[in-house]
């Protein structure tokens, strides 16, 4: 099903934590809502759930506006942050519940119910725990219920807010691949939120780059990473060095870096802001280099290098193990820095 | 090491806070002094009678039917206040408005509050001249001098017992767990009895036996909305107070020790009805 979020706004108190946003999301896509707390990200999920409501816009579910339909009837499934199990329930009775609440000319028989729980149960590979209450259950178990849960009333969408949040770092790992693979085996249009930029570029297919109730900017992975398209999503998405510089004639001037190799700019001449990845920037020993190697950290694939320029700004950057191996720089060498790739946008 | 562990079953756990054998020393000294003494001399007095002295006592119509009369009030004014209570603390919790933190404080006002002067309150407003009495009177409610009466006044006194049990997990009980039940196309009245009833029913019942056991034991209030008619609106503390005052000791204890047994009986009843309720709210 395809989701339109049409100039949606929500304030709460003086905190405007939606402001105009609007989003399109395509039928069967698994989209992320990626963003510090705060950015509206969790508002925004909760809004198109009909969790909470638009104090403006429209959140139309295949092109029909769905803002008069309460979140019962939406048929979004919901996974929450914490879970939100029926602690009095067995773990068959949490995924029953939805098919058990119907009215009655609705409701299926309870062979039906049973035979339809349990195969949610071994879709998500629980089958066994069908008789344990949520207590008896880890945090990796829970999230797995509270999936079968929204599953089972057979949803149009699948909304999961923070679906990993509260898991510890491996399971967390473990479940964003089975996720991903769930994903593409139910086919079922799919929005998660999640602070956790790498688990956003790992899992969706598209990004949405939440900040302070507005977007700034929808992409995919790769896109997202190569060309941020504002300052924010430059710093926010993976690691970045802020410089100040200056530009003349759409050419970046930054003194201690070589910058002969980026392409022309078009940014107005003047105080701007640039931003590098570490691994855009190339090192070489060079006894007149205006560069000098303040530490070295040779831990991991790359080794993490911190260069200081000559007004004092240390620039970090990283090479391959090879490459330290060819031409070794050591704390205190001096040394030459090449600039390969940067975003640059006008100061201020 | 393991092996004398397990050869002491009442090893106490190693804690931050030394001192398990003078705690528990103080603990039972106290219990003994406060609660078992009196009790067992309450036995021992009673049992002095005799069984069949003792029987003859407490099948008396009059002391039958002030038994009745404590049991079915006091259980009446608890349900009630079960019912009434989870709404106030529902209330409390769940809405914001102006004055909420007033009422609040209301609450306890039955915690502070003489009963005697309760009592003396509650016969103004309801005797038949009373603001409220003349108010139910053109329908036939006479409520002062009635068995109504005394549930009255048991229901005020018994409110706040509700209320501060179940306020505490309505508190706790969270949100999400609501509206997960609402995605998921529950109905309102679904989702407070299939969702949130049970995870109160607990506290709930803990607060109605607290109401319950404080009913049982109330005299100030009720005495004067009572009106303390014998075999009609006599409540059994008054018939063992009237008792004392004739100098019969024995029929007093005897009627105080069948109530002791009663509440105990019934107490414990509710007692397995509340574990049962938290069994199943978590299951093994």
């Amino acid at each position: 099903m395809r989701i339109e979020v049409v100039g949606v706004s929500r304030q709460f108190g003086e905190f405007k934590a939606l402001k105009d946003v609007s989003l399109t999301i395509q039928s069967g896509e698994l989209v992320a809502l990626l963003g510090p707390s705060g950015s509206g990200k969790t508002t925004l999920l909760r809004v198109i759930a009909g969790l909470d409501w638009a104090d403006a816009g429209d959140i139309k579910f295949d092109g029909v506006s769905a803002s008069t339909r309460s979140v019962g009837e939406r048929h979004v499934g919901f996974v929450f942050q914490h879970y939100a199990l029926f602690r009095h329930m067995t773990v068959f009775d949490n995924v029953a519940f939805g098919l058990r609440v119907r009215p009655r000319k609705e409701r299926y028989s309870n062979a039906e119910i049973e035979a339809r729980v349990n195969e949610l149960l071994q879709l998500v590979q629980i089958d066994w725990l069908a008789d344990r209450m949520p207590a008896q259950l880890s945090g990796g178990q829970r999230q797995r219920v509270a999936l079968a849960r929204a599953l089972a009333i057979e949803p149009r969408v699948l909304l999961l807010d923070e679906p990993f949040g509260a898991l510890d770092a491996k399971v967390r790992k473990e479940l964003r691949r089975w996720l991903r693979r769930l994903h593409e085996q139910l086919g079922m249009t799919s929005v998660f939120v999640t602070h956790d930029q790498e688990e956003a570029l790992e899992l969706a297919d598209r990004v949405v780059v939440m900040n302070k109730g507005r977007i700034e900017q929808i992409d995919t992975p790769g896109q997202l990473y190569d060309n941020p398209s504002t300052p924010f999503v430059s710093r926010f998405l993976g690691d970045s060095n802020e410089l100040d510089c200056h530009v003349a004639a759409g050419s970046v001037l930054l003194p201690g870096l070589d910058t002969s190799a980026l392409p022309r700019v078009s940014v107005p001449n003047g105080p701007a802001k640039l931003y590098a990845r570490p691994h855009d920037i190339a090192i070489s020993a060079a006894e007149d280099g205006e560069a000098c190697v303040r530490f070295i950290s040779a831990v991991g694939a790359n080794i993490r290098i911190e260069a200081e320029l000559p007004d004092g700004r240390v620039v970090e950057l990283t090479r391959t193990r090879e490459e330290q191996a060819e031409d070794p720089v050591a704390v205190g060498a001096r040394v030459g820095l090449r600039l390969y790739r940067a975003q640059v946008y006008p100061a201020g | 090491m393991s092996a004398t562990i397990s050869r002491l079953p009442f090893k106490p756990q190693p804690s931050v806070i030394p001192g398990f054998g003078i705690t528990l020393g103080l603990t039972l000294f106290w219990l003994t002094l406060i609660v078992l003494i009196p009790l067992v001399s309450l036995f021992l007095k009673s049992a002095s009678l005799g069984w069949p002295s003792f029987w003859e006592i407490i099948t008396a119509p009059r002391v039958l039917l002030a038994l009745r009369l404590s049991f079915s009030t006091s259980f009446i004014a608890a349900a009630v206040n079960g019912i009434f209570g989870l709404l106030v603390a529902w209330v409390l919790v769940r809405y914001e408005f102006p004055g909420r933190r007033l009422v609040d404080a209301l609450i306890d006002i039955p915690f502070a509050l003489p009963t005697a002067i309760a009592g003396i309150a509650l016969t103004t407003l309801w005797a038949q001249s009373g603001w409220l009495g003349a108010l139910v009177a053109p329908l036939g409610i006479e409520v002062a001098f009635k068995p109504l009466g005394i549930v009255i006044a048991l229901i005020f006194v018994g409110l706040p017992f509700v209320v501060r049990t179940v306020q505490p997990v309505l508190q706790d009980f969270n949100k999400e767990v609501e509206e997960a039940a609402e995605s998921l196309g529950a109905r309102p009245w679904q989702i407070f009895f299939n969702v949130i009833l049970p995870s109160i029913m607990p506290a709930a019942l803990a607060g109605f036996a607290l109401a319950f056991a404080r009913a049982l034991g109330e005299y100030g209030s009720v005495i004067f909305i009572a009106g303390n008619l014998p075999m009609v609106s006599e409540i059994a503390p008054l018939l063992i107070v009237i008792k004392l005052e004739e100098f019969s000791y024995p029929e007093a204890t005897a009627i105080a020790a069948a109530m002791l047994v009663i509440s105990f009986i019934l107490l414990l009843i509710i007692n397995a009805l509340q574990r049962w309720a938290e069994r199943r709210e978590r299951r093994r």
